[in-house]
């Protein structure tokens, strides 16, 4: 497939303006804008895109529930706190291509009738900001952003607001709460932030990826980008690649791809690391149920991936090899989630580090037999009962593992010890429980 | 009536009242040039911009600071402390002049971070969440950076090391000492720029 994403990635000086506008750039924003808000609503809303942050909905429908009526201002606020293990596709868009970001910024607040958007970058990009700082003023100096835009009397602004370290403000209403000074807490819904988001005001929450492919969109038509991969699931798609792969990375392609080709294939992952076999691969990011091999011949779709048992996600596909302990990778993700839970509901914030807790119990072979079951009643708590899909994350390394590879959580409780060492791993258990 | 023993003193940990804390007039102006990008009516949505500019300027962040923040920003000590308590980028007690970020998470894991985080502790002396005598290292475990690509992969300070071998460790250490911020390789999206 044609990359139309990160066409141009590679290249020297592929991420300035001038390159940019030599290859057509903002010519989008511009027959955008000879449009009405609603025809490029409905544009979006044909093409079939949907959210590329994870959980893949319709971008056209999200931008037409956006309260139009409100005599309040409305808001754009793009989600670039790409904070989901295994995923880094968003990184490589902000720093290589960063006025795709822009014009998919402006084009969305154009819909949407808004005049700022905010582009919130988490705090350990700093180096990605200094980019998109810098390359903002050279957009501003050039009239692409600020007032009367293209002389269409389009006012718009993009400002970026680093975050400082918070998984959890990569939630939409907790992005909205970090953004407006507080803690990265996400709010009870409804009402829901099309009407009630950023100040108060209707706002939309876009990914970056999600944004990037609005200017393809209206440039290409809505058709064409509807073509590109199997029925509702349109779009050149990124995903990255990480784990015991030979070529980790970030690969753009069409969904029509399957799983297994994205992990074997020599264009991407390029098979497992040397005189290794298959495992199992987490392929969504770490929220999402582990695939065994024999599940990974199916489209890496949204659909695909859910008729599969699991979830797209983010596309943060994490490939394991044989020396990999399920109980110590579903451990090592716990103590993710329990790091990150930001406390609002009990479940997340005691369920996750109780959970933790009794993974590195079996996982130094102090485990019993009753403490599965226990894993299993935790887990099935948090489930369906926090604000947000974080207790559904952190809840699920578990139990898909469980249901995988009960045999192994056995055998660690059985003899007494991890049986499944790998040299990769830290020598002393003290370290890696605590 | 009696209610106790005068005021209620919290058990919860406060980080220590600090020197004096003003920004510098440089700082003061970032801080409205920041301000500017949101609401007048939305100070605070600029508050971690300002936590920001605290900590480079002190290292850390101090009560004294947190005050001072509260007064620019227009809200309550408080609320600066409710920010500050939660985001893990702040340092609410002095650090190392550069501070080793292993990062943990499953990516990294499968690659080696765990031995990656041995051998510093081993080379710098020190164990994890702790700074060594002189002042030149605190070694941090942080959560997934977002470059799993590149594992497993050291944050030190702002900047990014990229596919650190645990046996490379020694070496890189030796070569921050040297050349310091040279010594690490950057993020390599923003080298081969």
């Amino acid at each position: 497939m044609d990359l139309y994403l990160t066409q141009h990635v590679r290249e020297p000086n592929g991420y300035t303006l001038d390159f940019y506008t030599k290859q057509g750039g903002y010519a989008a924003l511009k027959k955008a804008l000879g449009l009405t808000p609603d025809q490029v609503i409905d544009q979006v809303k044909q093409s079939g895109l949907r959210g590329r942050g994870g959980a893949g909905f319709p971008t056209g429908m999200k931008w037409q529930f956006v309260d139009k009526k409100s005599p309040k201002p409305k808001y754009i606020c793009c989600n670039a706190d790409e904070s989901e293990p295994g995923t880094f596709k968003d990184h490589v868009l902000m720093e290589r291509n960063p006025h795709l970001l822009f014009e998919g910024c402006l084009i969305g607040c154009y819909a949407i009738g808004s005049q700022t958007a905010y582009i919130y970058i988490r705090g350990e990009f700093w180096h990605v900001q200094e980019v998109l700082e810098a390359e903002l003023a050279k957009a501003r100096a050039a009239g692409f952003i600020g007032k009367n835009i293209f002389g269409t009397g389009f006012d718009c602004e993009i400002h970026i607001h680093r975050g400082a370290g918070a998984y959890e403000a990569g939630e939409e209403t907790a992005l909205i709460e970090s953004l407006e000074g507080k803690r990265a807490q996400p709010r009870l819904k409804p009402p829901f932030p099309a009407s009630h988001g950023l100040y108060g005001c209707p706002t939309a929450v876009n990914n970056v990826e999600t944004l990037c492919n609005v200017p393809l969109i209206i440039e290409h038509g809505a058709d064409w980008f509807a073509k590109i991969g199997p029925e509702k699931n349109g779009g050149p798609k990124l995903y990255c690649l990480s784990g015991h792969v030979q070529r980790p990375g970030v690969y753009e392609t069409s969904m029509d791809v399957s799983l297994r080709d994205l992990i074997y294939d020599p264009k991407f992952g390029g098979g497992i690391r040397g005189g290794h076999q298959l495992k199992c691969v987490i392929p969504g990011g770490s929220s999402v149920p582990v695939l065994l091999p024999n599940e990974i011949d199916i489209p890496a779709s949204f659909d695909g991936v859910q008729k599969a048992g699991s979830l797209l996600g983010s596309a943060g596909i994490i490939v394991m090899d044989e020396t990999t302990c399920m109980v110590w990778a579903a451990q090592n993700l716990l103590h993710f989630y329990k790091h990150e839970s930001c406390g609002k509901c009990t479940p997340c914030r005691e369920g996750g580090d109780w959970l933790h807790r009794l993974l590195s119990k079996i996982e130094s072979g102090q485990g019993q037999m009753k403490d599965i079951d226990l894993l299993l009643s935790i887990g099935n708590n948090i489930l369906g009962k926090t604000l947000c899909a974080f207790g559904d994350a952190a809840a699920t390394p578990v139990l898909s593992t469980i249901k995988t590879f009960r045999a192994e959580y056995e055998a660690h409780i059985r003899e007494g010890r991890c049986t499944v060492p790998a040299p990769w791993r830290s020598s002393a258990p003290a370290l890696a429980a605590h | 009536m009696d209610y106790g023993r005068g005021h209620h003193q919290s058990a919860r940990a406060v980080p220590e009242l600090g020197p004096a804390f003003v920004y510098t007039a440089d700082n003061q102006a970032k801080l409205e040039e920041i301000c500017a990008r949101y609401p007048p009516e939305e100070r605070k949505s600029a508050i971690l911009a300002a936590l920001y500019l605290a900590q480079k300027q002190q290292g850390y962040i101090t009560q004294n600071a947190m005050a001072h923040v509260a007064a620019a920003i227009r809200c309550t000590p408080a609320e600066v402390e409710d920010v500050v308590s939660f985001y893990t980028m702040f340092y609410t007690r002095p650090v190392g002049k550069r501070v080793i970020q292993v990062c943990r998470t499953l990516s990294c894991a499968l690659m080696g971070a765990e031995r990656v985080t041995e051998e510093f502790s081993k080379v710098l002396g020190i164990g994890v969440g702790e700074t060594d005598p002189a002042g030149d290292f605190t070694l941090v475990e942080v959560e997934c950076l977002g470059a799993c690509d590149r594992a497993p992969v050291v944050g030190v300070n702002d900047a990014w090391h990229e596919c650190q071998s645990p046996d490379g460790v020694r070496a890189l250490v030796e070569a921050l000492r040297a050349k310091g911020d040279a010594a690490v390789t950057g993020c390599h999206l923003k080298v081969e720029r």
